[in-house]
C-alpha cells in the first residue's frame, strides 16, 4: 500500500509540473505509513474524514486511482465528476466522507457520523486525519471537549509533519507536541507515536479503534512524520534545513519498511514485483485519466439540490 | 385550529417530526433541559429522551459539524444556533461545508438537516442578538432559506424544512415567538417556496417576511383608510423564492415596496427588485421602493432601534409619499 502511495503521488506531481493536473495539489509523500497504518486496522464500512492532503487516505480505504487521478486531472470520469478537485476526494461507499479544505470544520464533522454509529448502535468508528497545525484552531478543541463527553465512537489522528504549511509548528505551538500535550486538557491519555514506522501506527490504530469500537470513547493520536515535498504545488519547501530534511529522509517509511521486510526474510524479488504492479497500476490509471472527457456542461448546475438541479427560484 | 403561539408552533412542528421519523434528532445549547432559551423546546427532551434531544455546550462549530455528519450517514438532525448572530462562529460549516457538499461530490452526498435559530431585532439586545441576517444564508448557493411569519407558517414551514433532503436554514423571529394565531389540527406541512397573498388589493405590491408582515399588514390597514388597497405578500421563503406570485401582483398593481428587516446593502429586496425591474419592467408604473433598516449596526437603545426598524408609519408614509 505505501509503495502505491508513493508512486501515486510522485506521479501526481510530475503531472502537475507537466499541466495536466491543474489548480493545486497537496501531496503527501512522506507519510504514507500513517495512511497505510490506520486504514488497515479498519472495517470496511468504518468512516475517514481528512484534510485538503488527502490523496494517501482516499486510496488507502480502497478507493481505485484511477477516478482519483481523474478527479486530480478534471476529468468527468473523476471520483467527483471533476466537481471537487485535489482537496475534496470523497467516496461515500469506500466510507471516505470527505477531504476538507477549510483547516478544523472536519473534527466536528466526524464527531456527527460518530454520533450517528452511537445512535444506530452500528459498531462504524469515525477516524479523522489532521495536520499539526489543526490543533491552534478553535474547531479541534470544540471537537476534543465534546467526543469525550459524549464517549463517541471516534479516533483523532494528528499527522505531524513539522510544518503548518511555510512555518515550523513548534515556533507557533505553546507545547512541544500540538496534539499530544493537549490530550490531558480532555481527559485523554497522551499517544506520540514514530508516525514513520507503519507497524507502530498500525497497532496504535487498531488499539485506538478497538477502544471507540467498544464503547470506550476516543483517542487522540499524534503521528509524528514529515513532508518530503513543499506545502503545495511548486513549493520546494526551501524554508527548512538541509540537515533536517537529511534526517528525515533517512526515516523513509517506504524505504525503512522495505528493509526491515527484507531483514526479515521477504524476498527482494517479491518487492521489486510489488514497485512493478504500483508503477504499472498507476500508469494505466493516467493513462485511463488521460482518456476520458472533459465533464460536460450540464454538470455546472448538477447536484446543487438533492433533485438533481440548482434551481432557486420559480 | 388550535390558538398556538408562535414558539409552541416550534415545538409542535418538531414533535410532529419526531414521532413520525425515529431518524430526526435534535443537538444544541440548551434546547433540551432547559427547553430553550426562548423556550420553543420544552417538553421535547421528555417526550424523545436524550439520545434524540441533546444538550451540547457551547460550541456551534461542533453543534453544526455534529448535524452534518450525522445527515450524512443517515439521520435527519435539527441544529439549534441559538442567536442567529452567532451563526458568524460557525459560518465555515454554513457556507463551506454543508452548503457546497453535495455539489462538490457530484451528488454522493446528501445533507437532510435543519439549522433552526433566533432571528432579528425589537427586543433591544444590541447589535450582535439582534440582526436580521437572512440574507446571509441566501447568498451562498446550496442553502434553502426560509423565515416564518406566523404561528400556522411556523409549524408548517419547518415541518417541511425538517422532510426536506436538502440543508434547510430556518429563521424563527425572537419578536414572534410570542406572538398567538390559529394552527391547523393534525400533520401540518407548508410547502417551501411559496410566497402567500394575505391581502388582495390594486395599487401597491407590499412584500414583507418574518416580522415586517404584521409591520406591512398594520401600514396596510393604515393606507386603507385613505383609501389606498395594497396587496401585502408574505414571501415566507427566500430559497426557494417564489417570483411567480410576485410578478403576478406587480403586473396587476403597478408598484413594488419591499419591506425589510436587515441593513439596507444586499438585502434580500435588491434581489427581488432587481428580478422584478429585469422581468417585470413593463408592469412598473414608477421605481421600486425598498423599505429597510439603515446601514448600521442595530442599537439597543428603545427609541434608537425602533428609528431603525421599519414601523407601520414609515412604511405606510413611504407607501403614501410614493404614490402621490
Amino acid at each position: 500500500m505505501m509503495v502505491r502511495l508513493r508512486v501515486f503521488e510522485q506521479r501526481a506531481h510530475e503531472l502537475f509540473v507537466e499541466g495536466l493536473v491543474r489548480g493545486t495539489t497537496h501531496l503527501a509523500t512522506g507519510q504514507e505509513a500513517v495512511a497505510a497504518g490506520v486504514a488497515a486496522a479498519m472495517r470496511p464500512d468504518d468512516y475517514t474524514l481528512c484534510t485538503y492532503r488527502g490523496h494517501h487516505h482516499t486510496l488507502a480505504r480502497g478507493v481505485p486511482m484511477a477516478p482519483v487521478m481523474a478527479e486530480l486531472m478534471g476529468r468527468a470520469g473523476g471520483l467527483m465528476g471533476g466537481k471537487g478537485g485535489s482537496m475534496h476526494l470523497t467516496s461515500i461507499e469506500h466510507g471516505v466522507l470527505g477531504s476538507y479544505a477549510i483547516v478544523g470544520a472536519h473534527l466536528c464533522i466526524a464527531l456527527g457520523a460518530a454520533w450517528s454509529s452511537q445512535l444506530r448502535a452500528s459498531g462504524q468508528v469515525a477516524v479523522c486525519f489532521f495536520g499539526d497545525g489543526t490543533t491552534n484552531i478553535g474547531a479541534f478543541h470544540e471537537a476534543l471537549n465534546l467526543a469525550v463527553v459524549w464517549r463517541l465512537p471516534v479516533v483523532f489522528v494528528c499527522e505531524n509533519n513539522q510544518y503548518m504549511e511555510y512555518t515550523p509548528i513548534r515556533s507557533v505551538t505553546a507545547v512541544e507536541h500540538p496534539a499530544a500535550d493537549r490530550a490531558a486538557a480532555y481527559g485523554l491519555e497522551p499517544v506520540l507515536i514514530d508516525g514513520n514506522d507503519v507497524d507502530v501506527v498500525l497497532a496504535t490504530a487498531r488499539t485506538a479503534i478497538d477502544r471507540a469500537r467498544a464503547g470506550d470513547g476516543p483517542t487522540l493520536i499524534e503521528a509524528e512524520t514529515y513532508r518530503h515535498g513543499g506545502h503545495s504545488r511548486g513549493d520546494p519547501g526551501t524554508y527548512r534545513p538541509p540537515e533536517e530534511i537529511r534526517a528525515w529522509l533517512a526515516r523513509d517509511p517506504v524505504v525503512t519498511y522495505r528493509a526491515r521486510l527484507v531483514d526479515g526474510g521477504v524476498e527482494i524479488a517479491s518487492l521489486d514485483d510489488i514497485d512493478a504492479d504500483a508503477r504499472a497500476e498507476v500508469e494505466t490509471a493516467i493513462a485511463d485519466a488521460i482518456a476520458q472527457a472533459i465533464p460536460d456542461e450540464a454538470k455546472l448546475a448538477s447536484d446543487v439540490w438533492h433533485d438533481g438541479g440548482s434551481a432557486w427560484r420559480n | 385550529m388550535a390558538e398556538l403561539t408562535y414558539r409552541a408552533a416550534v415545538a409542535a412542528a418538531i414533535a410532529q417530526e419526531m414521532e413520525r421519523d425515529p431518524s430526526v434528532l435534535l443537538v444544541g445549547e440548551d434546547v433540551g433541559r432547559a427547553g430553550g432559551v426562548f423556550k420553543a423546546t420544552p417538553g421535547l427532551l421528555d417526550q424523545f429522551g436524550d439520545r434524540r434531544v441533546r444538550d451540547t455546550p457551547i460550541s456551534e462549530q461542533a453543534i453544526l459539524g455534529l448535524a452534518m455528519g450525522a445527515a450524512m450517514t443517515g439521520m435527519r438532525p435539527i441544529a439549534e444556533i441559538m442567536f442567529s448572530d452567532f451563526l458568524a462562529v460557525c459560518w465555515d460549516l454554513v457556507a463551506n461545508e454543508i452548503a457546497k457538499t453535495r455539489y462538490m461530490t457530484d451528488g454522493q452526498v446528501s445533507l437532510p438537516l435543519v439549522i433552526r435559530t433566533a432571528n432579528g431585532g425589537g427586543l433591544h439586545f444590541g447589535a450582535q442578538h439582534s440582526q436580521s441576517v437572512e440574507n446571509w444564508a441566501m447568498q451562498i448557493p446550496g442553502l434553502k432559506v426560509v423565515a416564518p411569519s406566523n404561528p400556522a407558517d411556523m409549524k408548517g414551514l419547518l415541518a417541511a424544512a425538517i422532510r426536506d433532503p436538502d440543508p434547510v436554514v430556518v429563521f424563527e423571529h425572537k419578536a414572534l415567538y410570542s406572538v398567538k394565531g390559529k394552527v391547523p389540527d393534525g400533520e401540518h406541512i407548508a410547502p417551501l417556496g411559496r410566497a402567500e397573498v394575505i391581502t388582495a388589493g390594486a395599487d401597491a405590491t407590499v412584500v414583507a417576511l418574518a416580522a415586517m408582515v404584521p409591520v406591512a399588514l398594520a401600514a396596510a390597514e393604515q393606507l386603507a383608510a385613505d383609501g389606498i388597497h395594497v396587496a401585502v405578500v408574505d414571501l415566507r421563503s427566500l430559497i426557494p423564492l417564489d417570483v411567480t406570485t410576485v410578478l403576478n401582483s406587480v403586473a396587476r398593481t403597478g408598484w413594488l415596496f419591499t419591506v425589510e428587516e436587515n441593513p439596507r446593502v444586499g438585502g434580500w429586496g435588491a434581489e427581488l427588485a432587481s428580478i422584478v425591474a429585469e422581468e417585470g419592467i413593463d408592469h412598473l408604473s414608477g421605481p421600486i421602493v425598498r423599505i429597510t433598516a439603515p446601514h448600521v449596526p442595530l442599537p439597543a437603545a428603545e427609541n434608537l432601534e425602533s428609528l431603525a426598524i421599519p414601523t407601520p408609519d414609515r412604511v405606510a408614509g413611504r407607501i403614501r409619499a410614493a404614490l402621490r
